[in-house]
């Protein structure tokens, strides 16, 4: 088991914590206890405690995703409660969502409770969503509030977008009466049809069946329109295509209510990978072209997008290694998302460490009105240590998911998670 | 004698080897005008024809070309194999080349099969067709007729007529086509062409009528009846009146045109069967010069192993 159980005491020494919630930045010792944090500063450390060098080091919050599919109940071929908890914690998360589209879906509040049981087990914070739909089927909402009751922090059909637009309007108006998100998967069906890439200069090339923007952006744009006309939270999953950006921005500046999240891998990667035909870049919606990503990076920096969310969905290597038709859409994330986002954010565009921080701690902690303050006496350690200079190639090795579906096997990624903590556990790379 | 070990398809493919491809084939088609068309270049070379889509012609073209070369052929078909009990791709092409073979040729209906079928095989792989991606071998045995007609490719005006969207014969064409420096046009419904083929540079007229004016050669593409299902053409009458080459619209235009059609085709809808037979239609060339062509591009992928292993 790659996961440590921390000593009564543990001190992390002589780190420079980065604190996203106070915006502070400042070198002090922390000392853990019981997996609670006991005190942060200058203080007598007791004979007995573990120290962590933490020299040259940040010290940050544990990270938080809102979108990872662990694939159980039905599919722990591909994950499960457990593997995806090491998995986060590999890439320094110690707060995940789950979407439902497991078998059976989240459908209901036994379902959620399902959940709720494992996961007091886990090492981690799991979240689950809740489907909008019974069976995802986008035709009779489910029992938001008991599930609500349950525990599900928000509601989404995630992989199957709602169709359905007076659906997606009876979903919103409801969940209003629970105050939770709403997360649509957010790709016109019929748009989109057997596209298996994004549509442009490239899939012409490679003769594969493209998935326009406006797929995306035509949902985007109806969610956005539903939304402010019910007054519901929306919260916009794994944006693609600047079009998207577009209409997101402007809403933005009448709707308070309105989210966003992006997957490292839409910042990372344009639609030219493709041409390998590497299966692993099959992914919904898809990774598109050089422009759309300049443009996630600039709605990142603008405040558009709140938060990186890894839509991690692990598949088998059968669901993978095999023709561009038949492979399954996604990819795992979790352990590459620091390194890529760190990458493309910081190295690449100039933003500040804190800011990307932010973008994995206290924004979409806030979106899910998560605790925010975690750097004070009494608070459950949820904390990650990170060299943010450290280049390194991603490779197999690095992988805790019980999937390896990563198209970054062999990128160079800039900054490293070196140790998660998460309450009494600690996973280490 | 080629650059790349496999012919997956024709873009970036080198000006120079599609030359030699051209050259070899014209030799080969002596060969096939003899009373024995039978030659040993191939001899102990065994391939494998694996098909996983439907194809008469295609298959039979390679056959043939084999067959005339005398190497050793064995044929796969989806409806016959073990792909229906559920086998993946993987394992289908593991097994095959367990049993020492020396070339694939695949036919596929997914894009970029061939290619994923190198990361599993050490076998020269030939592309003969996969899903709406490329066709090289069609596009290079109209490349010939081309030659054969005009004698040469360089400035050629060739317009493509039909579904582009969903047509590999069309990619491969436009790719070996721009590569030998011919000029193109496509011409058809403007649902079914691509949006993005500035960067080919490759024009679009709707105007069939201006095309013909325009073109030295007319690359009649079938449309294919599931479009129509599908309302992407409104009617066969329709698509007859606005892109079919009939008769009286080439007469119309009094000018001296070659028509190609890569097969099968619709006679009445795309095109009429009095053009299809008459002398400017140069389809039964090409499907001679397709004999031709394969055995060219086997000869030169799989002739190095034959001739003592020297390349």
């Amino acid at each position: 088991m790659p996961i440590k159980k921390l000593s009564k005491h543990t001190v992390l020494k002589e780190g420079t914590i980065l604190d996203p919630f106070n915006k502070e930045t400042y070198k002090a010792d922390l000392w853990i206890k019981d997996g609670y944090i006991e005190d942060i500063g200058k203080f007598d450390v007791p004979k007995s405690a573990e120290i962590i060098d933490c020299k040259d080091k940040i010290i940050t919050h544990g990270f938080c995703d809102l979108h990872v599919h662990f694939r159980e109940p039905g599919r722990e071929d591909k994950e499960t409660l457990d593997t995806g908890s090491i998995s986060a914690m590999a890439g320094g998360f110690t707060r995940v969502c789950v979407m439902p589209n497991t078998n059976p879906p989240l459908d209901s509040p036994e379902s959620i409770n399902f959940i709720q049981k494992k996961a007091e087990k886990c090492p981690i914070h799991i979240h689950p969503i809740g489907s909008i739909t019974k069976a995802q089927d986008g035709k009779y909402i489910t029992e938001m509030a008991l599930m609500f009751q349950e525990g599900a922090i928000a509601f989404s059909d995630d992989g199957i977008p709602l169709q359905d637009g007076s659906m997606m309007r009876i979903a919103l108006e409801y969940a209003t009466l629970i105050n939770a998100p709403v997360i649509n998967h957010a790709e016109d069906e019929c748009l989109r049809a057997d596209g298996v890439m994004h549509e442009g200069v490239i899939s012409t090339h490679l003769g594969l069946p493209g998935n326009p923007d406006l797929a995306e952006s035509a949902m985007v744009h109806r969610d956005l329109e539903l939304a402010e006309f019910t007054g519901a939270k929306l919260h916009v999953p794994h944006v693609s295509s600047a079009k998207a950006v577009q209409h997101i921005r402007s809403m933005k500046k009448k709707n308070k209510n309105v989210t966003a999240e992006v997957t490292p891998h839409h910042l990372f990667f344009n639609d030219k990978a493709l041409r390998s035909y590497d299966t692993n870049l099959k992914v919904a919606p898809p990774i598109r072209t050089e422009f759309d990503r300049k443009a996630l990076i600039e709605a990142v920096k603008d405040g558009t997008i709140d938060c990186i969310a890894t839509d991690h969905a692990p598949h088998t290597i059968e669901d993978k290694e095999t023709t561009f038709d038949l492979a399954s859409f996604g990819m795992i994330g979790l352990e590459s998302a620091f390194g890529a986002a760190n990458m493309v954010l910081v190295e690449e565009s100039g933003m500040k460490l804190i800011d990307l921080i932010s973008l994995l701690t206290v924004k979409p902690r806030k979106i899910m009105d998560f605790n925010l303050d975690l750097f004070k006496k009494g608070v459950p350690a949820e904390i990650v240590i990170i060299d943010h200079n450290h280049e390194w190639i991603f490779d197999k090795i690095h992988i805790q998911s019980k999937s390896e579906n990563s198209p970054f096997i062999g990128e160079k990624l800039k900054g490293r998670v070196e140790l998660t903590l998460s309450g009494i556990y600690a996973y280490k790379n | 004698m080629l650059k790349q070990k496999h012919l997956l398809g024709l873009e970036d493919y080198p000006a120079k080897d599609i030359q030699t491809i051209i050259d070899t084939a014209f030799n080969f088609r002596e060969v096939l005008e003899r009373p024995i068309k039978k030659v040993p270049s191939l001899q102990g070379v065994t391939i494998v024809n694996l098909f996983f889509e439907n194809s008469t012609r295609t298959r039979i073209s390679f056959e043939l070309a084999q067959k005339r070369l005398s190497a050793d052929t064995v044929n796969f078909s989806a409806s016959s194999s073990s792909l229906k009990k559920g086998e993946s791709f993987k394992d289908t092409a593991q097994n095959i080349e367990a049993m020492k073979i020396d070339a694939v040729v695949m036919r596929h209906p997914t894009p970029g099969a061939p290619k994923h079928l190198t990361q599993f095989i050490d076998a020269i792989i030939i592309n003969a067709g996969d899903g709406t991606h490329e066709h090289p071998t069609q596009a290079i045995l109209d490349m010939m007729s081309l030659y054969e007609k005009f004698g040469r490719l360089d400035g050629l005006k060739i317009g493509i007529i039909g579904d582009i969207c969903h047509s590999r014969v069309a990619l491969s064409n436009i790719y070996g086509l721009s590569t030998m420096g011919a000029e193109i046009k496509v011409c058809g419904p403007p649902n079914l062409i691509p949006n993005f083929l500035q960067d080919m540079d490759v024009k679009y007229n709707s105007s069939l009528d201006e095309i013909i004016e325009w073109a030295d050669a007319l690359n009649v593409l079938r449309i294919q009846k599931e479009r129509m299902g599908r309302g992407l053409v409104p009617s066969t009458r329709e698509y007859r009146a606005t892109f079919g080459i009939t008769d009286e619209r080439l007469k119309k235009h009094k000018k001296e045109i070659i028509i190609m059609h890569p097969g099968p085709m619709n006679r009445g809808v795309e095109i009429d069967g009095v053009v299809a037979d008459s002398d400017q239609a140069i389809i039964l060339d090409q499907v001679l010069n397709g004999v031709a062509s394969r055995m060219a591009i086997l000869y030169l992928l799989c002739g190095g192993k034959a001739n003592d292993g020297d390349d």
